[in-house]
């Protein structure tokens, strides 16, 4: 059976003043239709990038996708697509929401005509259907009183309602496919979780596959079922939220674990840092980029690129401690 | 930990703003101290005044009612040589790292003007010697002094931002989120950075943030925040086991916990409705169209901040009454 989504050896550059800076190194991951999906990691990991690419929205130049990457949705190519098929695919199979939502909105248009514009352009619904339906939709968010609050602005609502009339937004259309951008990182600790409670309910009735990127491995425990954890360009492990919490494999999973305080344990616990910074993307590291950082680096870390090793089913690791040869001595 | 002297002494502390709209509460009738040694933790929402509190507690705002004593003088009236002795044991790390630091200085630069301030070096090779030091002691690398702040990372700018509050040797720091700008693996090498100081130096913190897993495990006592309220302050080990506010239990509830069985049973507290604007805050209770409890008493009477337990102070009727039996 085909993927619902597969992306291949996906490999984006920008180009800066200072040189290439290679965002995304050669990424490789696929979902199953109706899948829930976190991509995890820190700033500047390529976890966006990476997003934006399925969604189509790298600007080139500066952006760069290189050959030899492949995305496939449902079997079809999509990066092969033309503007049309681009605009068809965008929203209709495949929607995203933003941190940003202030940013991503609209702030001279209400926010029903923003809803309503999306179903004029892919449904050949009449402006008074694609009303109503604007309406339904921004009452399924969460929205009290929408018949008013259509007429309104993006200004006129607090953070946490702008992100679910994105949210909204994406859904109009029920898109196979929603991307979650950081939704939740702007906004405070109560309403992060009426957003991902209400993303869950969504896509409990919608059934779409949801790939929801963030820094934050917390919210992700009761969300996805797989994760993708992403360092510097690259996945460093993926697995079941199971997998990942309980038996991560890749030192630098590992350590984003325990750098984390709990809130739920009583005991002192005492936070073991990361030492060191993520590298400069222009000139990554030879080897693994994690390896400048990393409390177990071997020589050989250093030298070439760990392969693959995979443990549980589905759960993989990219990392030379799990190679036959280096099992000695480096036991935990 | 009893016996220490209390350093800071804020009482009925308030701080409004003129805003076109009207008056702003931003803090409003907030009431606390730190004791030495000790880290005090504020958390709350953003907008709930923790930022203004921490501000207006070391006088960088005026205050328009209420008292802070520092060391029991009066900070809003110290003068002339009492005001300057008092900047040079009280600082301050912003949020910020990007935009707290000054882009045309160099980092040597920076860290050296409140050495010069207070003529705390004789001359320039000691002045030197200090910086050096100092970025030593923050992590960071002799030559950084000659550099500008752009050159830096996050986390690095930060640890500029203490080497320079330290460079004065303050007894009191005030962290306004001194994390929440940065990446997760490197605010615990942030954490980890002032703890460590913490310890060396005898430093008394008050740490603001929204991050409330961070906050109780930095802080000794946390102080909960609404609306310009202080709703709960309790002994850091005892929030999560025994949060009696229900603003506090709904806060608690809220945040995720990186445990995929943990967070499966979880009954999560919904807060329905919306922050009231401080402009026009409700009446009694700050907290009242939000809570399960509300009651008619909540609705005219301010509840104050009581002792609910040996070092657990709630302002809530209806945590009042669970106490005397009345109701629960």
């Amino acid at each position: 059976m085909e993927k619902f989504l597969e992306v291949k050896n996906l490999r984006v550059s920008y180009h800066s003043y200072a040189g290439e800076v290679q965002s995304v190194r050669g990424v490789s991951f696929s979902i199953d239709a109706g899948q829930s999906v976190a991509i995890v990691g820190e700033s500047g990991c390529g976890k966006s990038v990476t997003a934006k690419t399925i969604m189509g929205l790298i600007q080139t130049p500066p952006g760069e996708i290189k050959e030899g990457s492949q995305i496939l949705f449902e079997g079809r190519d999509i990066l092969s697509q033309t503007p049309e098929q681009w605009q068809e695919y965008r929203g209709k199979d495949c929607a995203i929401i933003f941190q940003d939502a202030l940013a991503a909105l609209n702030p001279t248009m209400t926010i029903g005509n923003q809803v309503a514009e999306k179903l004029l352009i892919h449904t050949s619904m009449s402006r008074a259907e694609a009303w109503e339906e604007a309406g339904r939709l921004l009452k399924l968010v969460g929205i009290p009183n929408p018949e008013k609050r259509m007429k309104q602005y993006p200004h006129e609502f607090s953070g946490g309602q702008r992100q679910r009339i994105m949210i909204a937004i994406a859904l109009a259309c029920q898109p196979r496919l929603l991307i979650a951008d950081e939704p939740t990182t702007a906004l405070d600790v109560t309403i992060q979780a009426d957003i991902i409670d209400l993303l869950k309910d969504i896509q409990k009735e919608f059934g779409m596959a949801v790939i929801m990127i963030t820094h934050d491995l917390g919210i992700v425990a009761n969300i996805a079922k797989k994760i993708i954890v992403m360092y510097a360009g690259k996945v460093v492990e993926t697995g079941s939220s199971q997998d990942i919490f309980y038996r991560p494999r890749h030192p630098y999973t590992k350590a984003l674990l325990r750098a984390v305080p709990r809130l739920d344990t009583e005991e002192e616990q005492s936070l073991e840092s990361i030492e060191g910074t993520p590298p400069n993307m222009i000139d990554p590291p030879a080897g693994c980029a994690f390896s400048t950082r990393c409390a177990q680096c071997m020589r050989i870390c250093q030298k070439s690129e760990p392969p693959m090793f995979e443990f549980e089913d589905g759960h993989t690791a990219q990392c030379w401690l799990y190679h036959p040869m280096a099992a000695q001595g480096n036991e935990e | 930990m009893e016996e220490k002297e209390k350093i800071l002494e804020v009482s009925h502390l308030k701080k409004y703003f003129k805003t076109g709209r009207g008056t702003l509460k931003a803090v409003d009738d907030v009431s606390f101290f730190i004791r030495r040694g000790e880290t005090l933790g504020i958390v709350g929402e953003s907008g709930c005044g923790k930022t203004t509190c921490g501000r207006t507690c070391i006088g960088i705002l005026g205050r328009t009612d209420g008292h802070v004593l520092y060391k029991g003088k009066d900070v809003h009236s110290l003068r002339g040589k009492e005001r300057k002795e008092f900047t040079k044991e009280v600082q301050i790390i912003f949020q910020d790292p990007y935009s707290s630091l000054d882009p045309k200085m160099k980092v040597g630069d920076i860290i050296a003007e409140g050495l010069k301030a207070h003529h705390m070096c004789k001359s320039r090779e000691e002045e030197q010697a200090r910086v050096k030091e100092l970025l030593e002691t923050v992590g960071l690398n002799a030559e950084h002094a000659t550099r500008y702040v752009h050159e830096f990372s996050g986390g690095q700018r930060q640890r500029i931002g203490i080497a320079r509050a330290l460079a004065v040797e303050p007894e009191f720091i005030v962290c306004d989120e001194p994390i929440s700008a940065l990446d997760v693996s490197i605010q615990a090498q942030i954490v980890n950075l002032l703890i460590r100081l913490q310890k060396e130096k005898g430093l008394t913190y008050l740490f603001i943030a929204h991050d409330l897993a961070m906050v109780k495990h930095i802080s000794d006592r946390v102080a909960v925040m609404y609306l310009g309220n202080i709703v709960e302050i309790t002994q850091a080990s005892a929030l999560y086991a025994n949060p009696m506010h229900p603003y506090t239990q709904a806060l608690l509830s809220a945040i995720p916990i990186p445990d995929p069985e943990v967070e499966e049973k979880k009954q999560r507290i919904r807060l329905e409705g919306e922050l009231p604007s401080p402009v026009d805050p409700p009446e009694g209770c700050r907290f009242i169209n939000r809570c399960r409890f509300a009651s008619e008493r909540c609705r005219k009477e301010r509840p104050e901040l009581l002792e609910m337990e040996p070092g657990h102070l709630v302002a809530c009727h209806y945590c009042e009454e669970m106490k005397k039996g009345t109701v629960g």
